[in-house]
């Protein structure tokens, strides 16, 4: 199941107010989380929400910190609320810096899609990237076929699977790894 | 008694000290008059300072307005006697309405206390930053976004730390004396807590040795530190600096008795200044110069 969250939207609903389409401050960052968490919450167990900034002018590094490091910790976190995964969408130049300042502050990394393709953005270490770019690109497999596909050990690609899966870059569907945004997920 | 207060004929960030210099001699309740007859230019940061140094009077201060008409125009139309009147007594003839001409000033004198507050500075901003940044300071449009951002965070300084609203202006002028360029100003002063006292309310906060206005100041715009245990906090003015560095710009922060700066080439301040006149609060300014022809923003 995919949910799709309209930030702009989200953000209009909540500052009730139609005039502003930037993500600034601090408050308006947490408001808009809170309300994403709702929605979030609405949803069946293991949800993918595609969290799509397309129309949102520009957002500030207090509000990127909120929304984007804030959500992300929280579902990556032991006491996650529940099993949700995150696809970002409409990501633009614009937005980058203070989404990656974020990201990098806390060692955090997202799923990003852009061009109709997904790639991780963010903080991860190498075998964490090879490993889920090897799952994006075959599908969904096991630990033995991505350790084939990066040339690694099956442990090695276990572990940074497992790596993965617990920072909600790659779900377990069936048995098998899937890297989100696959569109098998 | 009354204490007379001169402003000096340009008042800017460096000339304000002057102002400071005289107050500061006396208590917190002396009677001032604000002499600001022959002031015939201020900067944003000036003007947003003398709106700031009122409200750390005890006693209602008395402002007497500048006596050259262009200069009163200015001030209206940046916006400073409609605040002005709210923090000082003002004597003088002044424009009681802001007149439509043409402007360089990009956001008029606004007050912050609120986010919403900030949601509207940056909306009413971004057009004309748009065209200034690209079109005047001949700047990439990256440079664009940036400054709205750099602009939404060092208003929410005061929002998050201040402890009573303060205001910003913004404007644009070419900055014959000191630097034959074009340039983009934001200037955003209040009289709140400051950035020594905002931290020492950090839960578990031990001082240093050196525990005074200027290690405050290193601390919070150097190292990122904010009272708030949050780790994602304090990237806000750091946020500023990568800005102003990028784009061969200034910063600079005064409280208390302190200004740090983040100093480019083409400027010969210290990057730390201590020992001024108290101020309390934060006083924040950033400057983007324009683009040197044929050489990027001197990168």
């Amino acid at each position: 199941m995919m949910n799709h969250i309209d930030v702009s939207s989200v953000l209009r609903q909540t500052l009730a107010c139609d005039l502003y389409s930037n993500l600034v401050t601090r408050t308006t960052g947490a408001a808009v989380r809170t309300q994403i968490e709702q929605l979030v919450s609405e949803s069946r167990e293991r949800a993918l929400t595609v969290i799509d900034f397309s129309q949102v002018s520009m957002i500030d590094f207090s509000c990127a910190d909120e929304i984007v490091a804030k959500l992300l910790m929280r579902y990556a976190s032991d006491d996650a609320p529940q099993n949700a995964y995150f696809l970002f969408r409409g990501v633009s130049d614009d937005h980058w810096d203070a989404i990656e300042t974020v990201l990098e502050r806390h060692g955090l990394a997202l799923a990003l899609e852009d061009d109709g393709r997904v790639r991780v953005v963010g903080v991860l270490t190498d075998d964490e990237r090879r490993a889920w770019e090897a799952t994006y690109r075959i599908g969904p497999a096991d630990a033995d076929e991505v350790a084939f596909a990066t040339g690694s050990d099956t442990a090695h690609a276990r572990e940074a699977l497992d790596a993965l899966c617990r920072r909600r870059l790659v779900m377990q569907v069936d048995g098998h790894y899937v890297a989100v945004g696959d569109r098998h997920g | 008694m009354t204490h007379v207060i001169t402003v000096p004929p340009s008042l800017d960030d460096f000339s304000f000290e002057q102002v400071l210099e005289q107050v500061a001699k006396l208590p917190d309740d002396a009677k001032l008059l604000v002499d600001a007859r022959h002031a015939r230019w201020a900067s944003p940061y000036g003007l947003t300072a003398l709106l700031a140094l009122a409200q750390t009077r005890a006693e209602r201060p008395t402002l007497a307005v500048p006596e050259l008409e262009e200069t009163l125009s200015y001030w209206a139309r940046a916006a400073f006697f409609q605040h002005a009147e709210s923090v000082y007594d003002l004597t003088g003839s002044y424009p009681k309405r802001r007149d439509a001409g043409e402007s360089n000033v990009l956001l008029e004198i606004t007050p912050i206390a609120k986010s919403d507050d900030v949601h509207d500075v940056v909306g009413r901003v971004q057009e004309q930053a748009q065209r200034i940044i690209k079109t005047e300071l001949k700047l990439e449009s990256k440079a664009i976004i940036g400054f709205a951002m750099t602009l939404s965070e060092i208003c929410q300084n005061i929002i998050e730390h201040a402890g009573r609203g303060g205001w910003v202006a913004v404007q644009s002028y070419r900055w014959t004396k000191r630097l034959g360029r074009r340039v983009v100003v934001i200037a955003v002063c209040d009289a709140g807590l400051g950035f020594r006292r905002s931290l020492e309310s950090m839960p578990g906060h031990l001082p240093s040795a050196r525990w005074d206005d200027a290690a405050a100041l290193e601390e919070a715009v150097i190292r990122g530190v904010s009272r708030f245990r949050d780790r994602g906090r304090g990237q806000g003015l750091a946020g500023a600096r990568n800005y102003v560095g990028r784009w061969n710009g200034k910063l600079s922060v005064r409280s208390g008795t302190a200004r740090i700066s983040i100093v480019p080439s083409w400027d010969d301040d210290v990057p730390l200044a201590e020992g001024l006149s108290p101020f309390p609060g934060a006083q924040v300014q950033v400057i983007i110069p324009e683009a040197v022809p044929g050489g990027g923003s001197e990168r």
